[in-house]
């Protein structure tokens, strides 16, 4: 029987494993990369508490909802990542410390 | 097994994600990225949510990876070299503060789930379990998505979209190579 629990646990693993992603990485794409496995695990733990919820589906409602928004988010993500490479020649987060040139 | 299923599948996706993090290689880690969103989607399907499997199938390895890699792959060859040289060390850890950071936040939500254990299941949950509305593994869960997209959740579902169109074209907007004037 799979219990409530152990989605928790994966999903605290796999959000861990992004929230060091984007703290380690010196690489803006990875960065996007952990965010990406962060809102997975969220969405994980929607899914598994929405199993217990068949009136208002609102796990599985909100777990597309949250899809969709990070598809939006990387989008705009890339598209800015492609402009700030433009500017700066670097996608090293670390370098790009000034907002306006 | 279920259970050894569910297993199997937590494994690959754990393991497959701690390899995305310590492969120096970009391009590798986007390509076992894939792996983990596909065996993020098997776990899903665990929790009954078989339309939110394949749409994360979909959405995630169809349309975000390829975008990365795309963005990846266009830019420039100094993005493919190895940008964590600045930790010469043999293992591939860049800093041990933020392995410390992110175990400790570990430790802190396990402990959570721990305590949320030991109580009872909050209300609504026991409500559903024993009025029987959870939703079992004969549901027809995609029509009632369905039906519940346009009646309840209409209003949250017409923001998303107009959420979409807005992020795609200041997507496009962005990523267009202004002409020096």
């Amino acid at each position: 029987m799979i219990t409530l629990t152990h989605f928790l646990v994966v999903s605290a693993c796999i959000f861990c494993i992004g929230l060091y992603t984007v703290i380690a990485k010196r690489n803006a794409i990875m960065i996007l990369v952990g965010i990406e496995l962060m809102i997975n695990s969220a969405i994980l733990n929607l899914v598994a508490f929405g199993k217990y919820d068949k009136v208002n589906y609102g796990g599985q409602v909100f777990a597309l909802f949250a899809i969709v928004l990070a598809a939006a988010a990387v989008a705009v993500g890339l598209a800015i990542i492609l402009n700030v490479y433009r500017h700066y020649k670097t996608i090293n987060p670390d370098h790009i410390t000034d907002l306006r040139d | 097994m279920e259970v050894f299923l569910f297993y199997a599948f937590a494994i690959l996706a754990i393991s497959s994600a701690l390899l995305v993090v310590s492969l120096k290689n970009t391009a590798r880690a986007l390509f076992l990225f894939f792996i983990t969103l596909f065996s993020m989607a098997g776990l899903f399907l665990f929790a009954l949510a078989d339309f939110v499997a394949i749409t994360q199938i979909m959405v995630y390895v169809g349309g975000v990876l390829i975008l990365m890699i795309f963005a990846f792959m266009l830019s420039n060859k100094e993005l493919l070299k190895d940008l964590q040289q600045i930790s010469g060390s043999l293992f591939s850890f860049p800093s041990w503060q933020s392995l410390t950071l992110a175990l400790a936040f570990f430790g802190v939500m396990v402990l959570g789930i721990r305590e949320w254990n030991s109580m009872e299941l909050p209300q609504w949950m026991l409500n559903n379990i024993q009025s029987g509305d959870v939703i079992a593994p004969t549901d027809n869960n995609i029509q009632q998505l369905g039906i519940k997209f346009m009646t309840q959740y209409v209003l949250p579902f017409e923001v998303i979209s107009i959420f979409l169109l807005m992020a795609l074209i200041g997507a496009a907007h962005l990523s267009r190579k202004e002409e020096r004037a």
